[in-house]
C-alpha cells in the first residue's frame, strides 16, 4: 500500500465540489457557480486525522460518465485507466442533498466501476431548511458504502469526512447496481473476454467510449467489430441504462428521503430572476452592471495607482541621485525599475476586475447572462455558452479559450476560440488607460459619469462588436454537420463566498505580475540595450559633434542640448533603426518610429507597450528622469513634424490597433493546443493583424 | 403536445422524446418520462426557456423543448 492515498473528487456541476476541494486541501483555486468552471486538472494535498497524506484530484463536474463535452471526458479517462497517473485509490462522489436523485445517477455509474467509493452529501443544511430529511444511515446501508453528510459552505462535517477517508478499505464494498449485462449481454461478454475483466459495466463503458482511452488504441478495430456484430446502438443503450438506473434509485431512496414540502423552495431565487432576467429590464441591468464594473476599475483604482506611479517616479529620481552613475545604474533604473513600474501599476485594476468576475460567477448571475444572451449569440454563430469565454476574455483570452471546452458543438467552439482574443483583455487595459488619460479630458458627463470611463467602456464595446461581426462571418464560412445544443442548469442564487473573491484577486494579480512580469522585464532590458547602443561608431560621432558645440555655447543652453543629444542617440540606436525600418508602413496610421518600437515589442505580449514607452522616453529624456510616463508622453513630439505626438487621432488609432491585433504569444500557443493544428492560429493571426491595420488606418485618416 | 408550446406557469408531465440523442442528455439531467415539468420563464428574447423539473431549474432552447412530448 502506498503511503499517499489518491482520491478523486467526482460530482455534478454546482454541487460545491470545488469548495470542498479548497476546504480539504487549503490550496485554494478559482471556483464558480457556473457549470463546468473546473476545467483543468487540479490537485491538492491533505493530511488525514491518522497522519496519512492524501492526494486529491478535482475532476470536472459532470452529470454522467458519458461525456457531453471535451472536459467531461476527462472523468472517465481518469477513472477507467489504471495506468493513468491520477487513477485513484478512492473515489469521493459529492452529491447535492437538495437534489439527491439526479445527483446519485452519477454515483451509481461510478460505483459500478468497482473502485472504493465514499458518498458525500453536501448542502445538507440547505436541504434541511427546505424540509428535506435524509436518513443517512439507511442510505449507507442500502448502497453499501460510507455516506457522510457535510456542508462545505458552513464548513461542517469535514472531520467526519476525513475520518471516513482514513477508515476506507482498499476493497470496494458497494452493493451491485442495476443489472447492466442485460443491456447488451453478448457484446459485453466478448469485451470481458477480450480485455480480461469480470466487470459488466466496465465492459459496457468500453464499448461506448473506448475511443477516449489511448491505451486501447491497438484494439479499436476489435471493439468496432464487436459493436457491428451485435448491433450495438450507443444512444439507445445509454437511454435504457439511464432509465434502469433511475428506476433502481427510486427503490433505493424510498424511505430514505422524506420531503415534507413544508417550505416553499426557490422563492428567493425566483424573485431575483423575475427582476434580473426580466423581459424589459434584463439587458438594462446587465449593461448597468458592466458599466459599474468599468467605472469601478477606473475610479477605485485611481488612488492606489497614483501612489504606485509616484513611488516609482520617486524611486527612479532618488536612484539617479544616490547611486554611482554608470551603465549598470542606468540599466537598473531605466530598464528594470521602469519596466517593473509599468507592471505593478496595473495590479489595482486587475484585482478589481477579477473581484467582479468572481462575484458574478459565484452568485449564479453569469449563468443567467448565458441564458439571456443565447438567442442573440446564436444569430452570430455562437451559443449562450460562448458568453462566458467571451466575458472571461475581458480578463485574459488564454484561460477563456481553454474554458471553451465546455461548448459541446465543434463549430460553436471553434468560432468562440477564433473571436475570443478580439475581446479586450486585461493586458490591453494598461494601454487603454494610459492613452485615454492622454487624449480624453478628465471631465464629467451629466455631472457624475466620467468621460474617461465612458471611453474605456466604449473600447470594450467596440471589441465585443468586432468579435460578434467576425463570428457571424465565420458562421457563414465554416461548415459543420452536427447540431449545437444548449441544455444547462440554472443554479439558485447564492451569496458570493468572499474568501474566494479575495483569493481570486490575489491569485490573478500574482499570476499577472509573475507571468507578464517575466516577459516585460526581459523585454525592458533588451529594449534598454537596443535603445542605448547603436551600430558602428555612430554614438561616438554624436558625442564628438555635441562636445564641439558645447564648447561654443554657454551653460544655460547646455541642458536643452543634452536633450537633443539623447534624442539623436536614440534615433541612431538599434531600436531607433528598427523603428525607422517599419515607419513607412505605420505612418498612414499616425504612428512614428518610437511607437513602431512599441509595436514590435508588443507582438510578443501587448503588456509590453507601457514598459516600452517608459523605457524609450526615459532614455530619450537623457539625464532628466523625473516625472511619470504619462507626463513624458504628454510632452512627446512627433519625430517628423515636431507637433505633439499623442493627438486624439493618433491615440485613438493606436487604441484600435491594440484592440484588434493579435499581440500575444500565449494565445497563439493555446489556440494551437486546443485546436491541435496550426491552421486556426495562423488564420487568426492573419485576420486580426489585417483588421487592426485597416481599422487604425480608417480611424486616423478620418480623424486627423 | 410538446414542451415548447407551454407558456410560463403552465405544467405538463413528460411522456416521451422524439429525438433519441437529445433524450439521453435530458434524462441524465432528470427529465424522465413521468416527471412533472413547469415552464418558469422565457428569456428576454423569448428563447431559451427556463423550466422547473426534478427539483431544480434547467434552461433549454425552444427547439430542444420541442422534442419533449408532454401531456
Amino acid at each position: 500500500m502506498a503511503d499517499i492515498i489518491k482520491i478523486a473528487l467526482v460530482g455534478n456541476p454546482n454541487t460545491g465540489k470545488s469548495t470542498l476541494f479548497n476546504l480539504l486541501t487549503g490550496l485554494n483555486q478559482k471556483i464558480g457557480n457556473f457549470p463546468g468552471i473546473t476545467v483543468d486538472k487540479k490537485i491538492g494535498y491533505c493530511k488525514l486525522s491518522s497522519g496519512q497524506q492524501a492526494e486529491i484530484i478535482d475532476l470536472p463536474g459532470t452529470y454522467s460518465l458519458y461525456p457531453k463535452s471535451k472536459d467531461e471526458s476527462v472523468v472517465f479517462q481518469v477513472l477507467a485507466d489504471k495506468q493513468n497517473v491520477s487513477h485513484p485509490d478512492l473515489i469521493v462522489v459529492i452529491a447535492d442533498a437538495t437534489n439527491l436523485r439526479r445527483n446519485l445517477l452519477l454515483y451509481t455509474q461510478v460505483a459500478d466501476l468497482n473502485l472504493p467509493v465514499i458518498l458525500v452529501l453536501n448542502m445538507t443544511d440547505m436541504a434541511q431548511k427546505e424540509g428535506i430529511n435524509i436518513d443517512v444511515n439507511k442510505l449507507s446501508e442500502r448502497l453499501g458504502v460510507q455516506v457522510v453528510a457535510i456542508s462545505a459552505r458552513s464548513k461542517t462535517g469535514l472531520d467526519d469526512l476525513k475520518q471516513a477517508i482514513a477508515h476506507t478499505t482498499r476493497i470496494a464494498t458497494q452493493e451491485k447496481g442495476p443489472d447492466m449485462n442485460m443491456l447488451a449481454a453478448e457484446a459485453i461478454e466478448e469485451v470481458k473476454a477480450m480485455v480480461g475483466t469480470d466487470n459488466d459495466y466496465y465492459a459496457l463503458q468500453l464499448l461506448h467510449q473506448h475511443e477516449h482511452l489511448d491505451h486501447f488504441a491497438h484494439q479499436y478495430d476489435q471493439f468496432e467489430t464487436i459493436e457491428k456484430n451485435h448491433h450495438f446502438e450507443t444512444s439507445k443503450l445509454q437511454a435504457a441504462e439511464t432509465i434502469a438506473r433511475y428506476r433502481y434509485l427510486s427503490t433505493v431512496l424510498s424511505g430514505v428521503i422524506e420531503d415534507t414540502g413544508a417550505v416553499k423552495k426557490f422563492v428567493m431565487s425566483d424573485r431575483i430572476d423575475a427582476v434580473l432576467t426580466n423581459r424589459f429590464w434584463g439587458f438594462f441591468i446587465f449593461l448597468f452592471i458592466l458599466f459599474f464594473v468599468f467605472n469601478a476599475i477606473f475610479s477605485w483604482a485611481a488612488y492606489p495607482m497614483d501612489l504606485i506611479e509616484e513611488s516609482f517616479a520617486w524611486l527612479t529620481t532618488a536612484g539617479h541621485e544616490n547611486l554611482p552613475p554608470g551603465i549598470l545604474t542606468d540599466l537598473f533604473l531605466d530598464g528594470v525599475v521602469a519596466g517593473l513600474g509599468g507592471i505593478v501599476i496595473f495590479i489595482p485594476q486587475i484585482a478589481i476586475l477579477f473581484a467582479f468576475i468572481s462575484i458574478l460567477e459565484d452568485t449564479g448571475y453569469m449563468s443567467r447572462v448565458t441564458f439571456m444572451m443565447d438567442k442573440i449569440m446564436r444569430k452570430f454563430g455562437l451559443s449562450g455558452r460562448s458568453v462566458v469565454p467571451m466575458i472571461g476574455s475581458i480578463a485574459c483570452a488564454v484561460p477563456s479559450i481553454m474554458s471553451a471546452r465546455t461548448i459541446e458543438s465543434w463549430k460553436d467552439r471553434i468560432i468562440t476560440i477564433m473571436v475570443a482574443p478580439l475581446v479586450s483583455c486585461s493586458a490591453r487595459l494598461p494601454v487603454y488607460t494610459l492613452l485615454i488619460s492622454l487624449i480624453i479630458p478628465d471631465t464629467k458627463v451629466l455631472g457624475f459619469v466620467s468621460l474617461q470611463a465612458l471611453t474605456l467602456m466604449g473600447m470594450y464595446v467596440i471589441s465585443i462588436v468586432a468579435a460578434i461581426v467576425v463570428a457571424f462571418v465565420m458562421k457563414l464560412i465554416i461548415k459543420a454537420k452536427e447540431k449545437s445544443y444548449f441544455i444547462m442548469e440554472l443554479p439558485v442564487y447564492r451569496m458570493p463566498r468572499w474568501g474566494n473573491v479575495l483569493y481570486t484577486m490575489y491569485e490573478k494579480s500574482k499570476t499577472f505580475v509573475l507571468e507578464a512580469g517575466k516577459v516585460i522585464i526581459a523585454i525592458s532590458i533588451v529594449l534598454w540595450v537596443l535603445a542605448s547602443y547603436g551600430p558602428g561608431d555612430r554614438f561616438q560621432t554624436i558625442e564628438k559633434k555635441y562636445a564641439q558645440i558645447e564648447l561654443q555655447k554657454d551653460s544655460v543652453q547646455i541642458s536643452t542640448l543634452e536633450k537633443d543629444k539623447s534624442a539623436e542617440k536614440l534615433e541612431n540606436s538599434y531600436a531607433g533603426i528598427l523603428g525607422h525600418v517599419i515607419e513607412p508602413s505605420i505612418r498612414p496610421l499616425g504612428f512614428d518610429w518610437k511607437i513602431g518600437i512599441a509595436l514590435i515589442t508588443s507582438f510578443a505580449a501587448r503588456e509590453a507597450f507601457v514598459g516600452t514607452m517608459a523605457t524609450i522616453y526615459s532614455v530619450d529624456s537623457g539625464d532628466g528622469n523625473e516625472g511619470t510616463i504619462r507626463d513624458k508622453m504628454r510632452v512627446a513630439k512627433d519625430a517628423n513634424t515636431g507637433l505633439p505626438l499623442f493627438t486624439f487621432a493618433t491615440g485613438f488609432s493606436l487604441m484600435l490597433f491594440y484592440a484588434f491585433a493579435m499581440q500575444c504569444m500565449s494565445t497563439v500557443a493555446v489556440v494551437y493546443r486546443e485546436t491541435k493544428s496550426w491552421k486556426w492560429p495562423v488564420i487568426q493571426l492573419i485576420y486580426m493583424t489585417v483588421l487592426a491595420y485597416v481599422a487604425s488606418l480608417i480611424a486616423y485618416q478620418l480623424l486627423k | 403536445m410538446n414542451l415548447s408550446q407551454l407558456n410560463p406557469g403552465e405544467r405538463g408531465t413528460i411522456v416521451a422524446f422524439t429525438d433519441l440523442e437529445m433524450s439521453v442528455k435530458l434524462m441524465e439531467m432528470g427529465c424522465l418520462p413521468g416527471e412533472l415539468v413547469e415552464v418558469e420563464r422565457f428569456a428576454p428574447l423569448g428563447d431559451p426557456i427556463a423550466i422547473r423539473v426534478a427539483g431544480y431549474q434547467l434552461c433549454l432552447r425552444k427547439s430542444e423543448a420541442a422534442v419533449i412530448i408532454i401531456s
